[in-house]
């Protein structure tokens, strides 16, 4: 990595809000400043909601930052630029159009001849391992060959700069790996005619196998929390100790308690308007046992955790977090250790489970407590959704308040704790026995 | 008019979408301004009548070898009706996607348009036309396209306006990104992903056209009698003349029409149109038409689908539009100013509307007509209901039978749209004769001919919600051995019941309109009457006593927009949100 080379993208002290339905806006990126030279590839890594992706869009001129500013080539960004170009998560391919048609929109757009036009699209299908495919529509490719269409479209226009949201998360396991390595081969060849690449991702490994730097995101708000350069020789092989190494440092930097945060901070918010994840019970319960038995015995590396059970950290996380506040297992530096509360609930029969789970739900789940503590006060033992609905309401965004009702539900519901009537939309006692 | 179609994603049906069950201030403002509406074109047509009341036109006559041409002019009539329905919807449906302030008005004024009952509004325009072209035939004609309009272009700009608001996002993204201009855009993102919506709902909106074509080509408003040649002309002529062969005869020929128009029109369209569908997977079964297959198998063909799509695609690259901003514009001060201009000239538009409406009735009503009116409405309401009932408890069972079973529903369901699109009212005078030759009593006898027409949106929504029903679900109440009544309740309602609710509403309103034509009848000299709203706006129309034709129609949309807010809409979104299977 040269440190030398210019400068192709700038963002400078950047801040993104959200505006939520009462008071304060939602702040999804806080002060976020980062360079991305020429000939680099670098990584975004963060979980979901650390507003990784909403910076790719600020950088591509899709959406305005609220605060700060980007530049591009040295100039300031006022909507999608012609030096940045994008690949889709979802691959967002007109299902109407054919492989080529869909390759060809970006130069449409610039008005190139249609000669031009064809020749360039066809190059570019050709660099991209997909000629053959010319006339055929979206929905008869695999998804790995509708990326590469996306890839293709994205790089006929010519782009300075790749723009990549999270571009193998949609493709099974193999089929992202081949692509990456296809996309590493046709990079370190220079065959492809862009000068850098900006990669978002949730996959650590991916990450590492992929960029020569990476910048570690934090989630609410999404702040960089570290730069990583990765110096390992390309092609980069994923069970070298240097490359495991790196992994590990980086899921025990991202399970890392931020300072100042309680115990039970994993979450954002505090007291009953903490912002609660859609974890299902089964999944709970699931992950403790498979912790509690061999090889584990109780205390897991979270990566050696997360390879087996196909579970990235998007889906491992949220469990391992909920299981924290519920004090049924310890994370941190990228361990996860049963309590002795775990132990014992792997051990119990499934009534026993139930009345353990509730135990520990209204003792420190704070919003549980309260709808349980509400119920118990009235006469009747009932009240209606809409009013904790409100009370959340306060703090987060509608979106996240309808999240964390209904995880709270399901849990009241698992614990036998509350039980709640969908149509009538109102919280109980009375559990059908 | 929205239909559910199986397997396709479908927007909600107009007048099912939207939250609270009370019309908000804005449907009401909106409400009186249609009303108002209403109120200057009467009066403008009332100054009218007088130069426009004779019309040199070659009278009808009952020979068959006039039919054919007959039955082309009402088919031009019909298309003529599309084009102007289509351009409506470009226009309308992209304004009220695209502007705030548009949309305010627009979709609450589309949902109560499609309420309004258009044949008791017919008889304004055929006066206001003529009045516009004195003299010719061809206000005449302006005025049975634009009744045929009426009652079609609704549901299409319904349907075109929520394909516009639901552009897949990434899409959307993609779009921008690359710097599309509208016009590209247009063409390369929203009319196909639209295209799908719009042609189911532009083939519906066909179907229900033709009821409209046939009631508008022979109209009598006070002393003046308009025929203008068609198939609806020659049924009125025949009607007059006694002439059972020659109404047969125009049954035939109607079929005839619907049958190729089906063929060789919309089948191809909905084949090619498949492409356009908003799936990444390929869907087992795609729908066919010979002529498509016909038409790409072709030798001249061949040569002819390039020239057109280089046509189309040098249309779409038209430099046309500027590349859109990307910052949406902030909320500004000038903004909110503008917004709240906006609203003054909406409520001073009201205020207008409402002072119009007050003194074109105030000359002539009092409130005596007006529960008449309701009187009536309540009476034609009751109908509505039985009939709605009769026709679900016949056509559910025998639409869930058929449903289960593909072989037959493969079979039955063109035949049932056959059904739908067949104009009723070309049957009612073979209903009359048999009402008058065995003395039957009007006011019953005359109501089924009210669910002639719109019974088979029910049979078809209803064959293809059981048609849509999970196999598995079915596999388990075999299993469990549910009895008959328990499998009713428990199993088939629930599963079918979004689709048999737009099937009864579609058929209700279509209901509601009917008995504009139902409640009257003639054969010969013999005129039967059944009391009700219908009848009530007939008479009115036939009377040319405006003011009365309004309160009728305006009694007749509350009426049905009440009954889509009370009953269809809760239903619906129960339905939605209980019983949705995927």
């Amino acid at each position: 990595m040269d440190t030398a080379a210019p400068t192709l993208v700038e963002v400078d002290r950047v801040r993104q809000l959200y505006p939520k339905g009462s008071g304060e806006n939602l702040l999804v990126l806080d002060d976020v400043s980062m360079k991305l030279r020429k000939d680099e590839i670098v990584s975004l890594l963060g979980r979901s909601g650390c507003g990784k992706s909403s910076l790719l869009r600020i950088i591509a001129g899709l959406m305005p930052a609220s605060e700060g500013k980007v530049a591009i080539g040295g100039r300031d960004v006022a909507g999608p630029a012609q030096e940045v170009a994008m690949v889709f998560q979802t691959f967002a391919l007109f299902p109407w159009l054919t492989v080529l048609e869909n390759v060809e929109i970006g130069l449409e757009a610039l008005r190139i001849d249609s000669a031009e036009r064809h020749k360039r699209a066809l190059a570019a299908i050709d660099l991209i391992g997909l000629d053959g495919y010319e006339s055929a529509y979206p929905k008869e490719l695999s998804g790995g060959m509708r990326q590469r269409v996306g890839l293709a479209r994205a790089l006929v226009v010519h782009p300075k700069v790749l723009l990549m949201d999270e571009p193998f998360s949609a493709l099974d396991v193999l089929t992202a790996e081949t692509l990456r390595t296809d996309l590493l081969d046709l990079w370190s060849e220079g065959r492809m005619p862009i000068s850098s690449i900006l990669l978002v991702t949730h996959n650590i490994e991916e990450a590492v196998l992929m960029s020569d730097r990476i910048l570690v995101f934090s989630s609410n708000p999404g702040r960089v929390v570290a730069e990583i350069p990765v110096t390992l020789p390309m092609p980069r092989n994923r069970l070298d100790p240097a490359f495991r190494q790196m992994v590990d440092d980086i899921y025990a930097l991202m399970t890392a308690r931020p300072a100042g945060k309680q115990a039970q901070g994993a979450f954002p918010g505090t007291g009953i308007s903490m912002l609660l994840p859609r974890v299902s019970p089964n999944l709970m319960a699931g992950l403790m046992e498979t912790l509690a038995a061999a090889p584990y015995h109780g205390h897991a590396d979270l990566p050696a955790l997360a390879g087996p059970l196909h579970m990235e950290i998007d889906d491992l996380f949220p469990v391992a977090e909920t299981l924290q506040l519920l004090r049924f297992a310890e994370l941190a530096e990228g361990d996860l250790r049963l309590t002795e509360a775990g132990r014992r609930f792997v051990d119990l029969d499934p009534d026993g489970r139930k009345r353990l789970f509730a135990q520990h739900l209204l003792a420190y789940v704070p919003l549980a407590g309260h709808i349980r503590r509400v119920l118990d006060e009235r006469g009747a033992h009932r009240a209606p959704a809409s009013r904790f609905r409100d009370e959340l309401e306060d703090h987060m965004s509608e979106q996240f308040a309808d999240q964390t009702l209904r995880s709270v539900t399901s849990w009241g519901r698992y614990a036998e704790s509350f039980a709640y009537d969908e149509a009538t939309g109102v919280f109980s006692l009375d559990n059908p026995s | 008019m929205a239909m559910i179609r199986k397997d396709r994603p479908v927007a909600k049906p107009l007048g099912l979408g939207g939250e609270g069950l009370l019309p908000n201030l804005y449907d009401l403002a909106i409400f009186v301004l249609i009303a108002g509406v209403f109120v200057l074109i009467a009066h403008g047509a009332h100054e009218m009548t007088a130069p426009a009341a004779r019309l040199a036109s070659e009278p009808i006559t009952l020979d068959p070898a006039n039919l054919p041409e007959y039955a082309l002019r009402t088919t031009l009539r019909m298309f003529a009706a599309i084009l102007v329905s289509l351009l409506f919807t470009f226009v309308v449906a992209t304004l009220a996607a695209k502007s705030r302030k548009a949309e305010l008005v627009i979709v609450p004024a589309l949902d109560i348009l499609q309420s309004v009952p258009v044949l008791g509004f017919l008889t304004f325009t055929v006066v206001f036309f003529l009045g516009l072209f004195p003299g010719s035939e061809f206000g005449a004609e302006c005025a049975a396209i634009f009744a045929i309009f009426t009652s079609q272009a609704w549901n299409m700009a319904f349907s075109f306006y929520q394909s516009l608001r639901t552009v897949p996002r990434d899409l959307d993204e993609v779009s921008r990104h690359f710097q599309l201009s509208p016009w590209l855009r247009f063409w390369r993102l929203e009319a196909p992903f639209a295209a799908p919506g719009l042609i189911w709902n532009t083939m519906m909106s066909m179907s229900g056209g033709w009821f409209f074509v046939v009631a508008s080509e022979a109209i009598t408003v006070g002393d003046t009698t308009v025929k203008l040649p068609g198939i609806g002309s020659w049924l009125a002529v025949a009607i007059d003349a006694k002439d059972i062969h020659a109404v047969i005869l125009a049954v035939l020929v109607m079929a005839a029409v619907i049958l190729a128009y089906d063929q060789l029109l919309f089948r191809p369209i909905v084949a090619w149109a498949d492409k356009f569908r908003f799936e990444q997977t390929a869907a087992p079964r795609r729908p066919r038409s010979w002529v498509y297959d016909l038409w790409r198998r072709g030798k001249v063909v061949r040569r002819l689908s390039p020239a057109i799509g280089w046509m189309a695609a040098r249309i779409s690259r038209l430099p046309l539009g500027f590349a859109r901003p990307a910052r949406p514009a902030h909320n500004s001060g000038t903004g909110r100013l503008r917004d709240r201009l906006w609203l003054l000239a909406v409520l001073a538009a009201v205020a207008y509307a409402l002072w119009r409406i007050a003194l074109f009735t105030h000359a002539s009503l009092s409130a005596e007509d007006v529960l008449a009116a309701i009187g009536f409405g309540l009476l034609t309401l009751a109908r509505v209901v039985v009939l709605i009932a009769l026709a679900s408890v016949i056509w559910v069972p025998i639409g869930v039978w058929i449903g289960l079973r593909p072989w037959a529903a493969t079979r039955v369901q063109p035949v049932a749209q056959f059904l739908a699109a067949f104009p009723a009212n070309v049957l009612f005078p073979m209903a009359v004769v048999v009402i008058v030759r065995e003395h039957l009593d009007p006011d019953i006898w005359l109501s089924p001919l009210m669910v002639l027409g719109t019974q088979w949106y029910i049979l078809f929504n209803v064959i293809a919600g059981a048609s849509a029903f999970p196999t598995d679900l079915r596999e388990v109440s075999t299993l469990f051995r549910l009895r008959t009544w328990q499998w009713w309740r428990k199993v088939i309602v629930p599963g079918i019941l979004p689709y048999y609710v737009t099937g009864a509403l579609t058929a209700s309103g279509g209901s509601w309109n009917a008995s504009i034509v139902a409640e009257v009848a003639s054969w010969g000299d013999t005129r039967l009457r059944a009391a009700g709203l219908g009848s009530y706006i007939a008479d009115a129309s036939a009377a040319g006593d405006y003011p009365r034709v309004v309160l009728g129609i305006v009694v007749m949309s509350v009426m049905v927009v009440a009954c889509n807010r009370l009953v269809w809409r809760p239903l619906y979104r129960l339905a939605e949100r209980r019983f949705r299977l995927d």
